[in-house]
């Protein structure tokens, strides 16, 4: 027997009430798991944001395409480095509920653009040079059971051919990694000229433009100067930085970060009420055999030390549930977020946080009852009979 | 024998809301090593109070209490309640056994906050237990247990640290005669054998008798039993 034992055997002395703080601490972390990362998801694109990259969109909205020449004409503003163009596709694979994240893209820019995405010298060139090749992420492709060499039908719900089907057939020859673990590898990309040359309708026309400046500090001289290009024209532009369009996107769905705050804080606030006044209780109750573990010189700094231990043992326990439980439902849903939300899931980072949380909810909830337990008199405790 | 406990000009009172009460006053006494003393006394008399003073568990209000040299009533508490661990062994009237823990863990309690390694604590457990003659008990919970069992798991953590000194406060007050009488035998011979000294506060004249001293104490101050009676 240690100290550990008497901890153990304290926190569930009362199994119903120790089922029940658990339940509720898990409830709260299984909240925080799920939004944590969801909120994560939503900001990928502001933290993997390259300082030297902004977006040229419609001004009007990113959904509006602009005209195909603008390409050329924004390679020639001074302080651009280079410059690449992408369409939204709209794909999806077989039916409409497996989406694929697909761009209609110049190869050779668009790679340039995003050095990120590490493909092999081989895959790199032939996709580059094929016409007909889709460029898939790692993750993506392993969603699918796709390899290079297969060639796959791949639908739009946007677009439609001039020949009245909305199909295009594509050769998988490139199959890309990512030099970050937080980079989602669950997009695809194909020849902007392939996509563009059998449109119905929309054609000559792109969907944004990716700007790579010489010097991150140049960025708001380019953008002027961009935007300026167009200025009173047909298709007016709007250009930013890419983390501030990130942002400026997540923040039309609505404040995430903001209701996770107050959802997770309403509920941690709630439990740390329940959970703090059932261990004042807990203790309460225990002031006799305090009282006599003084008694036998167990000083006060132990049990001091012991109680908070114990309410963090809850916390933990309850916590480690909670989050075990949101790692397996996100696990379990990954196939089906990975083509709307992918990469959601619980990170170390999350669980780090997580983690940290639960110590610091463990200390406060334990502090009023430990000091509780510290002060007490053996005499007063004793006579309680 | 030699001198244990040395008590000097001892008070002890308290305040409730404004009134002062005075538990006792001046008291002086003097306890050898080895002894079996019974105190008793009327209730209110301050027995319970003398004990805990003599424990380390309260502090007096003016006077001193010595134990071979050391001043009790002046120890931090963290070094208190170090000296208790190592000195004295408690008995109470309702045991105090931990619920949650089965009677080998209660015993084994005290050596807790020793360095003994865990096969050493659990040596001397067995052999505490088997003292107190539950070798066979060991891993029932007190709710498992008749009173006179729980009070004897209470003894045999006592001493299962081998402290100088065993502080019993109405130990078989809760018990019917048999148990009591067994108590109260294996306490005696704690003393005899070993030399342990017993301080044992109690109303009982039966269990008074099992010690070698018996002090009366009301309102106060210690009396004879003759003038008690009167």
């Amino acid at each position: 027997m240690n100290d550990f034992t008497l901890i153990r055997k304290n926190l569930f002395r009362k199994k119903m009430r120790a089922f029940l703080l658990i339940f509720s601490i898990m409830i709260a972390f299984l909240i925080f798991g799920v939004l944590g990362a969801f909120n994560r998801v939503l900001n990928a694109g502001v933290e993997l944001a390259a300082a030297d990259r902004m977006l040229t969109v419609n001004r009007i909205n990113f959904t509006v395409s602009v005209p195909y020449a603008y390409w050329g004409r924004v390679q020639g503003v001074d302080g651009v480095r280079n410059v690449s163009h992408m369409s939204w596709f709209g794909g999806y694979y077989q039916q409409p509920t497996q989406v694929v994240q697909t761009m209609a893209v110049d190869p050779e820019t668009y790679l340039a653009a995003y050095p990120e995405l590490l493909i092999p010298d081989d895959q790199r060139t032939a996709f580059i040079n094929t016409r007909t090749c889709i460029l898939v992420g790692e993750a993506l492709a392993e969603q699918y059971g796709w390899s290079i060499g297969d060639r796959i039908p791949l639908m739009s719900n946007i677009w439609q051919k001039a020949d009245g089907s909305s199909s295009w057939d594509l050769d998988v020859c490139a199959i890309f990694t990512a030099a970050e673990q937080e980079t989602p590898t669950t997009s695809a990309y194909f020849h902007y000229e392939y996509y563009n040359e059998s449109l119905a309708f929309n054609r000559d026309q792109i969907g944004m433009m990716v700007v790579n400046t010489v010097d991150p500090s140049r960025n708001e001289q380019v953008a002027r100067d961009i935007d300026a290009l167009f200025a009173n024209s047909r298709a007016e532009t709007e250009t930013a930085n890419e983390a501030a369009f990130a942002k400026a996107f997540i923040e039309q769905i609505g404040s995430i970060g903001l209701i996770l705050f107050y959802v997770v804080g309403a509920a941690f606030g709630i439990i740390l009420l329940i959970v703090g006044t059932s261990l004042v209780m807990a203790i309460q109750e225990r002031t006799k055999e305090i009282g006599v573990m003084k008694t036998l010189g167990f000083p006060a700094n132990r049990i001091f030390r012991m109680v908070l231990i114990e309410s963090i043992m809850l916390s933990l326990v309850g916590g480690l549930i909670g989050i075990g439980i949101a790692y397996l439902l996100l696990k379990g849903m990954a196939s089906m977020l990975a083509s709307i939300l992918p990469g959601m899931a619980i990170t170390p980072g999350l669980f780090l946080t997580a983690l940290a949380i639960m110590i610091a909810f463990g200390l406060v909830t334990g502090l009023t009852p430990a000091v509780n337990a510290q002060r007490l008199r053996i005499v007063n405790a004793l006579g309680k009979q | 024998m030699s001198n244990l406990y040395q008590l000097t000009d001892l008070s002890k009172g308290y305040t409730r809301g404004r009134e002062a009460i005075t538990i006792f006053e001046h008291l002086t006494m003097s306890i050898d090593e080895g002894e079996f003393i019974a105190i008793m006394g009327p209730s209110g008399s301050g027995k319970t109070t003398l004990l805990n003073l003599l424990g380390g568990i309260d502090r007096p209000s003016a006077g001193s209490v010595e134990c071979q040299g050391v001043r009790v009533d002046k120890l931090s508490e963290g070094k208190l309640a170090r000296w208790r661990a190592a000195n004295v062994g408690f008995i109470f009237q309702f045991y105090n056994l931990m619920p949650t823990l089965n009677a080998a863990q209660n015993v084994e309690l005290p050596l807790l906050l020793t360095n003994l390694s865990g096969k050493a604590r659990k040596e001397r457990v067995a052999t505490a237990l088997d003292i107190v003659g539950l070798s066979d008990r060991a891993k029932h919970s007190p709710r498992q247990m008749s009173g006179g069992q729980q009070q004897r798991v209470a003894i045999a953590r006592a001493i299962v640290a081998d402290p100088k000194v065993l502080l019993c406060d109405e130990p078989t007050g809760d018990l019917d005669r048999k148990s009591a009488d067994e108590i109260l035998a294996t306490l005696q011979l704690r003393n005899k054998d070993l030399g342990k000294t017993i301080i044992m506060v109690t109303h009982d004249p039966s269990a008074a008798k099992y010690a070698r001293r018996e002090l009366h104490l009301d309102k106060g101050r210690f009396v004879e039993a003759a003038e008690l009676a009167q």
